[in-house]
């Protein structure tokens, strides 16, 4: 049983949780995922590792309500368990100095791109990042970014936080005013990273992405996270999650994401209907 | 009594649940022998003094050994069974699941002039026997002061664990997933193999002092060198065949087309059978094309149609002499209403504008010289293809062997095809004090072999640690 010994509501549906994992902790590098169980009809859950406490054995999870699993797993309290939690899976991110990095994270996926900006810091690169979300109050993780990044940059879709626009908009800026880098990092929502990856294509950026495929075991046994980069068939699990975004198949990865979308929807209806929303929200407050 | 030599009951046959019923349920469709049956059928044993049946068993269960327990003379079930466990550590497993036809009951002697005994009801028999009256008992051993980790919960490595734990080695299983027990959990179905059966003979490895700890993936939470560096004076690796094949043919990523792996673990290990109270989902259409003609292919079709499809056909590039699935798993699957387009193979998928698939082009295919495998090799018939509408299309091709146990051992060998090379006769690998056997040495093969694997690696690292 793995323990969450500390939750915080970031933003509205974005939660963190320090879960007690000291072996998988020992292990973690960033880049990596763990796929975790709430309980005994619960999904294979697969979650980035945004952080890592190796010393207390911790592991730090963030993650948005999306859908009924995630939702359910908001209404988890510090005390609470996971039933099962394996890991640390994916391939690590390749950290290396560089030169000048760019890392950029959207939404919730701001969340993985924080521990490879800090390491790639740590490796003596310069570190431009930026930072989007929908609205000022979606925002996650800013003074820790700030924090291991030179310079950071916010942006929002409606202006309230940051300048208004996209994270390509800010990148389109910076590519335009000559600060070329020698590799992008994007995580985000698959539109976001397609639109980072297009943008850097022509410049020829060396462009990571991480992919959040629809996952089953996560050891590369089922094929469910299959997504073709560069022509041949990868999956996500074991031979990412990250990948040359100028590589992948950006309308097959959208495509797969929508594989479930019907039945999503049925567990939500249960879910609503169950009145597991108001008891989710009341604890929120 | 019947007179040795005299056979007096015919062959007795499986009771069954209904084709009809059984093709909308995930209940066990093999009923089990009642007692008298049990009897009746053990009576057709002649316990003959050179057993050739037993030539035919991977593990060298003592067949007439056990039979003559199961025979109204005895009638003691409890050694009935605990003969067969001096061999077999999975019976219930093993009744159900062995392909016996090719094994101990093909070289059954009666099989010569009429039907052979029916050996594998008779194993099973006598384990849902004594899982429904007795307890396993296991005797204290005097431990040895070895400690061995074995690297995945499926028939290998549990046979591996049970055989060292009786030795007196200290084991621990490494299992990957949530639940232990390999391709016995998320790949053969409830249907053929009940879940609680398999965690009941895993119980009973617990029992012999074997500790099991699931989520763990060596390759990634620990390598080999570090176990045997740290904890363990030896190691088994019995991973499996988990890596999918896909046909490479275009449409292969439109939603609806599953690996028969991921089909079946959404299904077994996860339940998306009762989806949405457990919360995997698994979606199938009215038609379901099975891509294969293995045992696993069969099992993916008859969880289709328990799913709810109206259609499901099995689509097979050779003839049906040449489907590798056991003939019993055919029959079944044909009864419950699963369609067989043999001497076909599909050459694209069809999708729709919102990526689902829409339909599958096959082609047709005959019959040419034998090829490296011994059988007819199939030739694609030009200008045969035509169109299928389907919904869900489910590659039941074979796997191949896992790597992440081999990607991090730089000093194990394997071969072309990525399987560890591993000694016949003992399992030893190219990397003192690591073993391995079953399908990630072999290849995809069946449960018993694995087994029969098991046992070997099993005696060869008892010499391995009595000499360290």
């Amino acid at each position: 049983m793995f323990e969450i010994t500390k939750k915080e509501i970031l933003a509205p549906g974005i939660k963190l949780f320090n879960v007690s994992a000291p072996e998988i902790a020992a292990k973690a590098q960033p880049g990596q995922f763990i796929i975790l169980r709430m309980d005994e009809k619960g999904e294979r859950i697969p979650l980035t590792i945004a952080d890592v406490d190796r010393q207390q054995g911790l592991l730090t999870l963030i993650f948005q309500e999306v859908g009924r699993s995630t939702m359910e797993m908001g209404e988890l309290n510090q005390g609470d368990h996971f039933l099962d939690m394996v890991g640390p899976l994916g391939k690590p991110s390749e950290i290396a100095k560089l030169g000048r990095v760019i890392c950029i994270g959207g939404g919730v996926g701001v969340a993985p791109v924080y521990p490879i900006t800090r390491a790639m810091k740590q490796a003596g690169n310069e570190v431009i990042s930026i930072i989007g979300a929908r609205s000022g109050d979606m925002l996650i993780l800013e003074k820790e970014m700030e924090k291991v990044s030179d310079s950071l940059y916010v942006v929002t879709d409606d202006g309230s936080a940051g300048m208004k626009g996209f994270v390509t908009t800010k990148l389109q800026e910076i590519l335009a005013a000559g600060r070329r880098p020698d590799l992008v990092v994007a995580i985000g929502p698959l539109v976001m990273m397609q639109a980072v990856s297009e943008l850097t294509k022509p410049y020829r950026i060396k462009t990571v992405v991480s992919l959040n495929s629809i996952m089953v075991d996560g050891t590369g046994m089922c094929g469910a996270c299959r997504v073709p980069v560069g022509g041949k068939t990868k999956f996500a699990c074991v031979d990412g999650p990250e990948f040359d975004g100028h590589q992948v198949d950006w309308a097959i990865a959208a495509m797969r994401a929508r594989m479930f979308i019907d039945e999503e929807k049925t567990a939500m209806e249960r879910y609503h209907h169950a009145g597991g929303e108001c008891q989710c929200q009341k604890k929120a407050r | 009594m019947p007179k040795k030599g005299k056979i007096t009951a015919d062959r007795q046959t499986m009771p069954l649940q209904d084709a009809k019923i059984r093709s909308r349920n995930f209940n066990e469709v093999s009923l089990g022998y009642t007692e008298e049956q049990a009897l009746l059928e053990a009576s057709r044993c002649l316990t003959c003094k050179k057993p050739l049946c037993m030539d035919g068993c991977p593990v060298d269960v003592d067949i007439p050994g056990f039979i003559k327990f199961v025979q109204a003379e005895n009638r003691d079930f409890q050694k009935a069974i605990d003969k067969v466990k001096e061999k077999n550590n999975l019976p219930a497993i093993c009744g159900r699941v062995c392909p016996q036809e090719s094994q101990c009951e093909k070289y059954c002697v009666l099989g010569k002039k009429s039907q052979p005994v029916a050996i594998g009801r008779l194993e099973r028999f006598v384990a849902d026997w004594e899982m429904a009256h007795g307890d396993s008992q296991s005797n204290p051993v005097k431990p040895s002061g070895r400690k061995v980790a074995v690297v995945g919960s499926g028939p290998s490595g549990l046979t591996v664990a049970a055989d060292l734990a009786v030795l007196g080695h200290e084991v621990t299983i490494m299992e990957a997933l949530h639940i232990p027990g390999g391709v016995l959990v998320y790949g053969i179905p409830e249907f053929r193999l009940p879940k609680s059966i398999v965690q009941r003979e895993i119980d009973n490895i617990k029992k012999l002092g074997v500790t099991v700890r699931t989520n763990m993936v060596v390759g990634k939470i620990n390598t080999i060198d570090e176990l045997l560096g740290k904890d363990y004076d030896a190691v088994f690796i019995g991973t499996g065949a988990g890596l999918p094949y896909f046909m490479d043919i275009p449409g292969e990523n439109f939603n609806g087309v599953y690996s028969a792996n991921e089909f079946l673990t959404r299904n077994n290990l996860m339940k998306g059978y009762l989806f949405p109270d457990y919360l995997t989902p698994i979606k199938i259409g009215d038609k379901v094309a099975v891509i294969g003609a293995g045992n696993v292919a069969m099992d993916g079709a008859r969880t289709a149609l328990r799913l709810g499809a109206k259609e499901c056909y099995i689509i097979y590039r050779r003839s049906e002499n040449e489907m590798p699935a056991r003939a019993e798993e055919i029959e079944h699957a044909i009864e419950e209403g699963v369609q067989l387009h043999l001497l076909t193979s599909p050459v694209e998928i069809i999708g729709d504008e919102n990526g689902r698939v829409k339909a599958l082009i096959c082609q047709k295919y005959e019959l040419g010289e034998p090829d490296a495998s011994g059988r007819r090799s199939p030739i694609a018939i030009p200008g045969s293809e035509y169109e299928m509408e389907m919904d869900t299309v489910v590659m039941a091709l074979g796997q191949g062997p896992n790597p992440m146990v081999s990607q991090t051992t730089p000093d194990l060998q394997t071969n072309k095809w990525g399987n560890i090379i591993a000694d016949e006769a003992t399992g030893q690998t190219s990397k003192p004090g690591v073993f391995a056997g079953g399908d990630i040495v072999t290849g995809a093969a069946t449960v018993i072999k694995a087994m029969g694997a098991g046992k070997k690696a099993a005696k060869a690292i008892h010499e391995y640690l009595s000499c360290l």
